[in-house]
Order: structure tokens, then C-alpha cells, then sequence
């Protein structure tokens, strides 16, 4: 069985629908990436599986959401509040916002172990610079005694990892973990974060909205379009033979090395606004194959050759 | 048609600020307050300077609304002409804020350097005084009038206005469009005027709205002291001056002139917490 | 050094800017060197990329080379006039040669403006006497000319998406027909579908109007496929100039950050050659090379003393004691 699973989800914000039938599922030991413009809905899945959703006046409204076959829908916050951390641990965009300026760096650290495993001060030190250490960070000793504003952002980020990893959770969500940082110092993370996740065989849900780090990381993708899921496929599969319109322009939007000039279009059109989603499916107004039926008909995620799409011209497609 | 000139009108800022509750009755206060003060000779019941003496000290009647002061004069067609005195000296001294400070809080704010270190040091100077006391020092060296009191509140609050539009002209210039504009050719006087005052503007406006209804304290409380305006020109501050001594005779003398002067600054500040709602400006309020 | 065939539109030598900051009111002076001793050239009609992390200097020299801040040693020569002793009113007159497309297209057009009036703008600012109905007929050619619809003339930047406004920020640059257009990271606040959009209509307008273009990135894979040279620096100095967008990397530097940029191509994963360290202070960089401390290679010689651009073959020219290969 799955470790987590959505089924259907849909999310309301006062009058606004955010997410709309969300389904997909995520295995222990498997990094799943999800993908998507500003927009899709991706970081409010997050949000939704980390029971958050209260916070910006949202709620689930429709579906499922099972965590180890707990519900999380109808979990009451205080048992949500023993999961949050414990073994759900959430990596955040910007590290400033999940790390307290006026706490040294390693308490912060040392208190996640002391909250969720009950350690002592000195177990809880000592796990944190060990943690530490597997993050490559040169001289943990020295550095665990730092405040937040003498690290680099990429130094920074590597400490939200390890407040994540701190109480051994079976899922982390990352969003969106390196979008702020330099090229090499994202390459370090990423890579510092797939080998630990595969190391000790925990879940990955990474957010992103860079198909490179999709490519480079994930082992299965979903990806959303306008609050709905476009389609859902292995990694190897959604590149080279993608269902979905949306998800095959999306990757010719980035440039390949030795691209020929002239050849980069983009998708036209603009993301769609949550305020007036288009009719029918969401992605039929920048489609260039789209037809009638795109415009009056939501498409069903349905089972294709490969993984499952929601468009009603795959089959069109793949022979044309 | 109607209903979209209608919700038009609605989502309008003005619309905004008349259309809720308390941006509406302050409103309707601050109209009746104005147009007394426009129309003062049309609206009031007597002249105001005429003595009748064996009617001194009257209570309120249905011939005088407000009773008569110790010179036997209709209360409330001097509280009608003193709404005169009242709002010219606040709106022509903020005015003369306003104006002034916002050259000097541009030209500090944007150019930088020694020029705004002298106007930094002295609004902070200024700001470690009370506004009454300058202006006290004000009159005492020009002289009582109404003249004097228009620019000693003018100074008073020449400080508010330097600040805070050097705060949003310093936020406002770093913004991309300036850059962009510079970047066309610009000069600075095109900067200046064309985009950094435009943008700096709305804050600075509410903030002289609500430096009104104090500009009207303090325009009574000098008035008080006898260094506003002179008789027989009446003003707020000066018929509660000369009601203390008849309080325990004829405590409507200084009631009166009292609530007129509370309700006009409850109805400006209510008025401008509406603006700033409407704007959504409260932030940059705050930020100077 | 000045081009006497013309075929540099803007030559840059040593150009050098210093910012000095204070820790606290009371602090000791700290001088921090963003651009350091740049010298480049920008051929005319080809694009020329800029490519570098964060503090690297890019967005300091883009502005240099168009005089928006000024320099602190140095000069740049744009079409033979030297920009540095020219006086501030024909400056301004020769920005309608010279223009900048910015990063935030949130933040780069006046809240208070409609797009018509943010359009017309470079006309007042200028000085063109134009007529109501010419700048009418102007401001729809190049609302056209970037792609946008007619009716969003009298809309407010608030009611455009992020693509939309720097169509707008493309074509306000257009207006007075510039030769070289300076385009700072002008993607890289915009979702991916579009930043491809917006590449595109660039490459478009560059083959329509003949512009020039000094492109400005942080992203290899996109300057390696919109530019012609690529210009690779690290913390404020030049480390490698790539001829055409089909060489080599051969500085350690270059050769990291194409490591680090992960292609959309699940066969084609990247084993992450792991930097040691991260980028180091632009305040007191050490005496020899400022990567060494990342380098796989460094030596003694590194730490010791600076490696200074030199040719490696046709155009290519490298900052490196131990190019690779």
C-alpha cells in the first residue's frame, strides 16, 4: 500500500477552487516530483497533506487524503500536531521562514529530536551535528553554535534539511527547496537531498517548477496544470513519450544544448488565473491540437500507454 | 447602465470611503462644518458682533439655540463664524506644511547626501519639541494675529510632512520605473514630479487630513491664550477663553464652542482612518 | 581600442566599480569590488550573454555599460563615444540608442500609468515632438510589434500577468528604435511557458530591427542557446569568454556551472562534482584567484597569485593557471 495517497481532492479557499480533483500516490522510497506554474496548485497540495490548509482560510472539501492509512481529512489537529514533524517534515521555499533569527542554529536542530524522540540536550547535540555532518557541512561543531544570519543562504537551507530529517520522518515535502539559490549551490542540495532520502529509504515529494530537477531527481512525476492533475507518469516515460500537450510543451520550453536557434516558442497565452479558470479543459485555450470537445468536456485522468493523462486527444496525438 | 455607473462608483476610492458607515457620517459632519464656514453670514441667525447686553449670558431658547454670550451675542452664529477662523487657519497652515515639507522631503529624500543630513537633523530637532511650543516661540516672535498663527501651526507641523515624504520618496526611488525612467533620458525634475510625488502623494494627503483636526486644537488653544485671532473676529478657542469665566453662570458659553470643535476633529479623524482603509495605506503610514 | 570597422557597438575597458559599505554608523569602512577590471566588447547585431551567480557583478556591469551608476575607474565606449566624459544632457539624448529591459516586470512600469501613457513616456522624456494621432498610430505599432493586444492600451500594469508586463517593458525600450538593448535576467521572474514565449519575441525583434543585445543570466542552458559569446564572471571579475555557444568550457568555474545545470532528459542525470565551500564574500577577496578555494585543481600558485585573461585559441580567453583539457 501506499504511504501517501490522494484521491480526488478538492480545495476550497472562501470562493475559490483552488485544486480540483487532486489523485495520486507516493511509495516509500520513491522520490515523486511534482511539477507546475505559478498557479497549478502545487504548493497548496502540500499544504493540504501537511493539514495547513487553515491557515490561508482553505479546507478540503472533497476526497481523501491517507497517510499510512491514517485520514488525514478528519484527523483533529491535535493528533495532526504529533504528525507534522514527527514523520511528516515540510522543507520550505525560503530557509529565513522556517529558521528563528534569535535561536542558535543547532538548538533549533536539537530541539525538533528532543520534541518528537524525547532525547536528552547531549543525545540531542550529539544527532544533530551527525546529521549535520551527513549534510556536508564542514566544522558542524563550530557552526551548530551559529545564529541563522552568519550562514550563506545555501548554508542555511542545508539546516532546514537537517531540522527535517531531525526526528526521522517517513515523509518529507520539499517546496520549491533550491528555487532561491545560486546554480551550483542548488546542484549541491539537490543532490545532498536525493543520495540522504535514498540513504535511508524515506519518501520525497519535491515541488518544483523545474523540469531539469524533475530529470534529474524524481522517479515518477505529476504534473498539474490550473489546479488539476495534466498527467502522471515514471520519469523515463513522461520525457520521452508525454500524454499530455501541456507536459510535452512544457519540456520544450527549456533550451537543450546545441538547440538550433529559433526554435524555443514558449507556450502561448498565460498561466491561468485561480479567479477564471478556462472551461472544459483548463489547457485548451493555449493547445494547439485542441477541438470542440476541449472547450465543453473536463477530461478524465485516464490509464494510457504510460502512467495516466486527462486529455481527451492522446490517443490522437500519439499517432499524428 | 445605472448599476454599473453604481458599482463603479463603489469600488471608486471615494466611493469606498463615503459608502462605509463611519467614512459617511464623518462625511456628513465635516459637509455641515464646511458649509457653515463658506456660508457663515447666509446660515447664521444674527450677526455675530452685535452686543445686546440686558440678553447677556442667556441659556439656550428657541431664539438662541445656544444661548447668549456675556455680551448678550447669539452663540451659535459666533460658533458658525468661528468654524470660519476655525478651518481657514487649520487648512492654510497645513497647507502651507504640506506644501513646503513635501519640497523639502522630496528634495532630501531624493538627492541625498549633506543637504538631507541638514533637513534629518533638523526635523528630528523639531520633533523633540512639542507643537505647541514652537508655535508659542512662533507668535512670541511675530506677534498674536491670525496671520502669525497660520504660520506658526505651519511650521509646527512643517516636520510631519518632511519625514514622511522623505520616507516614501527614499522606498519610491529605488523602485524599477524610476530606474526605467532615468534609464529614457529622464531628468530629475521629470522623476521628481512625473512619479516619485504622484506615488508619495496619497500617504502625505491623509496624513495632512488628520494634521487638520489637530491643526484646529491647536489653532483653539492658542486662541485660548488670547494669541489667535483678535476680537471681535470670533474663533473656538477664544469663546472658551472668555466662557471660564461665566462656567458656573452660563456654562454653555464654553460647552458649545467645545463640542464644536470635538465633533470637527472626530469628524476629520474618522474621515481620514476611512481614507487610509479605502487606500490601504495604513503600511506606509506607519514606515515614516 | 577603439573598433575602426565599427563592428563593436560598445567596447569596455577596465571598467571597475567600488561600493563602500559601513558596519552600523561607527563601523570600519568595507570596500567590496563588484565589477573589477572588466574589459569586453559587444559586437554589433550578435548577442552577447553574461553568465554568473549571485555578487558576481552582472547586474552592476549591465548598468556600467549604460552609465546608470557610475563607474569608479575605467570607460566604456558606446558606438566611439566615450560615455564616462560625456556631458549629462547629451547622455540623456543618447539613451534613445541605448535601452534596458529590467528583471521585474512588477516593479518597472509606474503603478499610476496606463500602458498607452508608459509608452509614450520615452517621447516626453526625449523631447520628440509627436503628434496626438502619430503617437497614437506609434504606441499600436509597437504594442503590436511585442504581441500584445490592442485593447490593453488603456489598462493599468496591475491588470497584466508578469509576461504581459515585460512585453511592455520591451516594447517602452523599443520606442526610440535603440541600437543596443541591454537585457537584465528579463525572465527570470516569469513562469517557464513564458520565458520561453518572451526568448522568443526576442530573438524575433533582434532579426526584425537589427538590434544588439548584452543579455544578462544566471542560467547557462538559456544563454548557451540566445547567445552568440558568452561572457562567464566570477565575483565581479571575467573568468572565460566562449567565442560561440558550441565551445567548451575550460575554466573549473564554467565547467561547475554547466555541471550544475540539470538538463530535462532523465537519461542524462548529472553527477554533481561537489564544490567544495560556496561563494565567498565579495568583501576582502584573497590575493590570488577568488575560485580557488571551490577549485577541484587549485594549487599553491592559485591561492598565491591571480590568473589573468588570456587568448586560448580564436576569441576564447580564460582567468585560469590550469584550464581543463
Amino acid at each position: 500500500m501506499a504511504l501517501l495517497s490522494l484521491d480526488n481532492v478538492s480545495v476550497t479557499i472562501g470562493r475559490l477552487h483552488p485544486l480540483d480533483g487532486i489523485s495520486f500516490d507516493l511509495d516509500r522510497k520513491e522520490i515523486l516530483g511534482i511539477v507546475g506554474e505559478s498557479g497549478s496548485g502545487k504548493s497548496l497540495t502540500a499544504l493540504s497533506v501537511m493539514g495547513l490548509l487553515p491557515l490561508i482560510g482553505g479546507k478540503v472539501t472533497k476526497g481523501a487524503i491517507v497517510f499510512d492509512g491514517i485520514d488525514l481529512v478528519s484527523l483533529p489537529e491535535t493528533d495532526y500536531r504529533r504528525l507534522r514533524g514527527k514523520r511528516i517534515a515540510l522543507i520550505s521555499q525560503n530557509p529565513m521562514t522556517s529558521l528563528d533569527p534569535i535561536i542558535r542554529i543547532g538548538a533549533q536542530i536539537d530541539q525538533v529530536s528532543q520534541l518528537h524522540l524525547g532525547l536528552s540536550a547531549v543525545a540531542a547535540q550529539a544527532r544533530s551535528i551527525e546529521l549535520m555532518q551527513q549534510l556536508r557541512i564542514p566544522d558542524a561543531a563550530t557552526i551548530h553554535g551559529n545564529y541563522p544570519h552568519q550562514l550563506s543562504g545555501g548554508m542555511k537551507q542545508r539546516m532546514v534539511i537537517a531540522m527535517a530529517l531531525a526526528a526521522d520522518p517517513d515523509l518529507i515535502i520539499a517546496d520549491e527547496p533550491t528555487t532561491a539559490l545560486d546554480v551550483t549551490i542548488q546542484a549541491q542540495i539537490i543532490q545532498i537531498m536525493v543520495d540522504l532520502v535514498r540513504e535511508r529509504g524515506l519518501a520525497l515529494m519535491l515541488i518544483t517548477h523545474d523540469m531539469g530537477v524533475v530529470a534529474q531527481a524524481c522517479d515518477r512525476v505529476v504534473v498539474l496544470y490550473a489546479g488539476r492533475v495534466a498527467e502522471q507518469a515514471g520519469v523515463a516515460d513522461i520525457f520521452a513519450t508525454p500524454k499530455h500537450p501541456y507536459t510535452r510543451e512544457l519540456i520544450r520550453c527549456i533550451p537543450r544544448h546545441g538547440q538550433a536557434p529559433g526554435s524555443l516558442k514558449g507556450i502561448p497565452g498565460t498561466v491561468p488565473s485561480v479567479m477564471d479558470y478556462p472551461s472544459g479543459c483548463r489547457f485548451h485555450p493555449r493547445c494547439a491540437h485542441a477541438q470542440a470537445i476541449c472547450g465543453t468536456e473536463v477530461p478524465l485522468l485516464e490509464q494510457k500507454t504510460s502512467g495516466r493523462a486527462a486529455c481527451h486527444l492522446t490517443e490522437v496525438l500519439a499517432h499524428g | 447602465m445605472t448599476t454599473l455607473a453604481s458599482t463603479e462608483f463603489a469600488s471608486s476610492t471615494l466611493g469606498k470611503v463615503l459608502l462605509s458607515p463611519r467614512g459617511g457620517l464623518s462625511a456628513l459632519c465635516l459637509a455641515i462644518v464646511i458649509i457653515c464656514a463658506v456660508f457663515a453670514p447666509l446660515v447664521s441667525p444674527y450677526q455675530y458682533d452685535i452686543q445686546n447686553l440686558p440678553l447677556a449670558n442667556r441659556e439656550p431658547s428657541w431664539a438662541h439655540w445656544m444661548g447668549t454670550d456675556e455680551f448678550g451675542r447669539d452663540l451659535l452664529s459666533r460658533i458658525i463664524h468661528g468654524a470660519r477662523t476655525s478651518l481657514t487657519v487649520a487648512v492654510v497652515a497645513i497647507g502651507i506644511s504640506v506644501a513646503i515639507g513635501m519640497s523639502l522631503g522630496a528634495a532630501a529624500g531624493y538627492f541625498g547626501g549633506l543637504f538631507d543630513r541638514l533637513v534629518t537633523a533638523a526635523v528630528d530637532l523639531s520633533w523633540s519639541f512639542p507643537e505647541i511650543l514652537i508655535a508659542l516661540i512662533l507668535i512670541a516672535i511675530v506677534g498674536p494675529g491670525l496671520g502669525s498663527t497660520m504660520i506658526a501651526i505651519g511650521i509646527a507641523y512643517l516636520a510631519q510632512f518632511t519625514r514622511l515624504t522623505r520616507a516614501q520618496v527614499m522606498a519610491l526611488k529605488n523602485e524599477t520605473y524610476i530606474e526605467a525612467t532615468k534609464n529614457l533620458g529622464a531628468g530629475h525634475f521629470h522623476i521628481i514630479f512625473r512619479h516619485l510625488l504622484p506615488n508619495a502623494l496619497p500617504p502625505v494627503i491623509v496624513a495632512g487630513m488628520l494634521a487638520t483636526g489637530n491643526a484646529i486644537i491647536l489653532e483653539a488653544t492658542l486662541g485660548f491664550f488670547g494669541l489667535g485671532a483678535q476680537p471681535p473676529t470670533p474663533s473656538w478657542g477664544g469663546m472658551m477663553s472668555s466662557g471660564t469665566a461665566q462656567i458656573f453662570i452660563a456654562p454653555w458659553i464654553i460647552i458649545f464652542p467645545g463640542l464644536a470643535i470635538a465633533i470637527t476633529v472626530i469628524a476629520i479623524n474618522l474621515f481620514g482612518d476611512a481614507i487610509i482603509e479605502a487606500l490601504d495605506i495604513r503600511n506606509r503610514l506607519r514606515d515614516a | 581600442m577603439v573598433d575602426p570597422a565599427g563592428d563593436n557597438i560598445a567596447t569596455v575597458r577596465h571598467l571597475t566599480r567600488v561600493f563602500t559599505s559601513r558596519r552600523g554608523m561607527f563601523g570600519p569602512k568595507r570596500t567590496m569590488r563588484a565589477v573589477n577590471d572588466v574589459s569586453l566588447d559587444v559586437p554589433r547585431g550578435k548577442v552577447t550573454g553574461v553568465v554568473g551567480e549571485s555578487g558576481c557583478g552582472k547586474s552592476t556591469l549591465a548598468r556600467l555599460v549604460l552609465r546608470l551608476i557610475e563607474a569608479s575607474a575605467g570607460k566604456v565606449l558606446f558606438e566611439g563615444v566615450d560615455l564616462g566624459t560625456l556631458p549629462a544632457a547629451d547622455l540623456r539624448k543618447l539613451r534613445r540608442r541605448m535601452q534596458m529591459v529590467f528583471q521585474d516586470p512588477y516593479s518597472s512600469i509606474d503603478p499610476r500609468y496606463t500602458i498607452r501613457r508608459a509608452l509614450l513616456e520615452p517621447y516626453q522624456v526625449q523631447g520628440v515632438t509627436i503628434d496626438a494621432a502619430a503617437a497614437r498610430l506609434r504606441i499600436d505599432e509597437l504594442i503590436a510589434m511585442v504581441g500584445l493586444s490592442p485593447r490593453m492600451a488603456d489598462s493599468y500594469p496591475h491588470q497584466l500577468s508578469g509576461g504581459q508586463r515585460q512585453r511592455v517593458g520591451i516594447a517602452r525600450a523599443l520606442a526610440l528604435n535603440p541600437s543596443l538593448l541591454v537585457l537584465d535576467e528579463p525572465t527570470a521572474s516569469l513562469d517557464v511557458s513564458i520565458q520561453a514565449q518572451i526568448i522568443g519575441l526576442l530573438e524575433a525583434l533582434k532579426n526584425d530591427l537589427g538590434l544588439t543585445y548584452l543579455f544578462i543570466s544566471h542560467d547557462l542552458s538559456l544563454i548557451r542557446y540566445f547567445c552568440d559569446r558568452t561572457v562567464v564572471m566570477y565575483l565581479g571579475r571575467i573568468v572565460e569568454v566562449l567565442p560561440t555557444s558550441r565551445t567548451e568550457p575550460r575554466h573549473h568555474y564554467s565547467r561547475a556551472l554547466m555541471d550544475s545545470n540539470f538538463e530535462p532528459d532523465p537519461n542524462r542525470r548529472k553527477v554533481v562534482n561537489r564544490l567544495a565551500g560556496e561563494i565567498a564574500s565579495p568583501f576582502d577577496l584573497p590575493p590570488g584567484c577568488a575560485f580557488a578555494a571551490r577549485c577541484p585543481a587549485a594549487t599553491e600558485l592559485c591561492r598565491r597569485e591571480r590568473p589573468v585573461l588570456a587568448q586560448h585559441g580564436l576569441g576564447h580567453q580564460i582567468a585560469c593557471h590550469h584550464p581543463i583539457g
